[in-house]
């Protein structure tokens, strides 16, 4: 079971009214190497991977729900008060007849999300050598977004987030070298 | 590279098993193909005949995991 906490991870500010970047931040909402992605990649992987990895599988997929939850505060306080006129101008007037201002599981290119984009191969290192590249995909996406605003406000969040990613990386890392080892062979020091 | 690393690359392991559950416990294990225990590859390894090598994928007995559990390892 999960205990909610009702705050972010990380604060949430946004400086600027620029509904456009509201588009782009969809990509790590339900994108193939979003939030959503991640989360529910890692917490399915669990059931089937060896003992000593699952406390991390659930760590990281809670916290890519949190994550999650930091995209849509900025997508939702990017939108709530744009004008059907300002969606147009964002390029979200596909979005806006679909959806209003609703938020929905798509990439920046209005594809939704697919279960599709996750695997659960059974195989512990093909298992976690995708959780690997996903993580630096993740973090690559960030770097592509903070490229593309001028609000240092979402930016301090969005550097925050990307930060993340390197070090979930290295976690998944981590695992893949604690399963290498022979577990029952008496280690001489 | 370590030697006779191809020698066990599987990796057994035990799953919590419930008295509630609903069938007999069944080991599990995953296999670490060599690649994972070479950064880099060194020169000058110990290299199959040619025919063999056609034959198993590699050059090398470093390199070759044999597949499934049990199957034949290393040179002939």
């Amino acid at each position: 079971m999960w205990i909610y906490e009702k705050k972010l991870q990380y604060p949430v500010r946004v400086g600027k009214c620029d509904p456009r970047l509201a588009r782009l931040l969809i990509e790590q909402y339900g994108g193939a190497d979003g939030e959503l992605s991640a989360a529910l990649r890692y917490l399915n992987q669990r059931y089937s991977i060896p003992d000593r990895v699952i406390g991390l599988l659930t760590d990281i997929g809670t916290e890519e729900f949190a994550h999650l939850e930091m995209i849509a505060t900025m997508v939702y306080k990017l939108t709530k008060d744009a004008s059907p006129e300002q969606m147009k101008a964002a390029g979200l007037a596909d979005h806006y007849v679909n959806h209003d201002r609703a938020l929905y599981y798509h990439d920046a290119a209005g594809v939704p999300w697919t279960s599709a984009y996750i695997q659960a191969k059974g195989d512990p290192i093909a298992d976690l050598y995708e959780d690997i590249a996903a993580e630096e995909k993740a973090r690559a996406t960030y770097q592509w977004i903070i490229d593309n605003t001028d609000d240092p406000d979402i930016m301090d969040a969005l550097k925050f987030l990307r930060e993340r990613e390197i070090v979930h990386a290295l976690r998944f890392r981590e695992a893949v070298e604690l399963l290498k080892e022979h577990r029952e062979q008496k280690k001489v020091f | 590279m370590e030697k006779g690393q191809n020698v066990d690359q599987w990796r057994e392991w035990d799953a919590y098993y419930s008295p509630f559950d609903p069938c007999s416990p069944r080991q599990k294990y995953y296999l670490i193909p060599p690649d994972q225990m070479t950064t880099f590859q060194s020169a000058g390894l110990k290299q199959y005949s040619p025919h063999e090598a056609l034959k198993r994928g590699t050059l090398w007995p470093d390199l070759y995991s044999p597949y499934p559990r049990g199957a034949k390892e290393g040179t002939r």
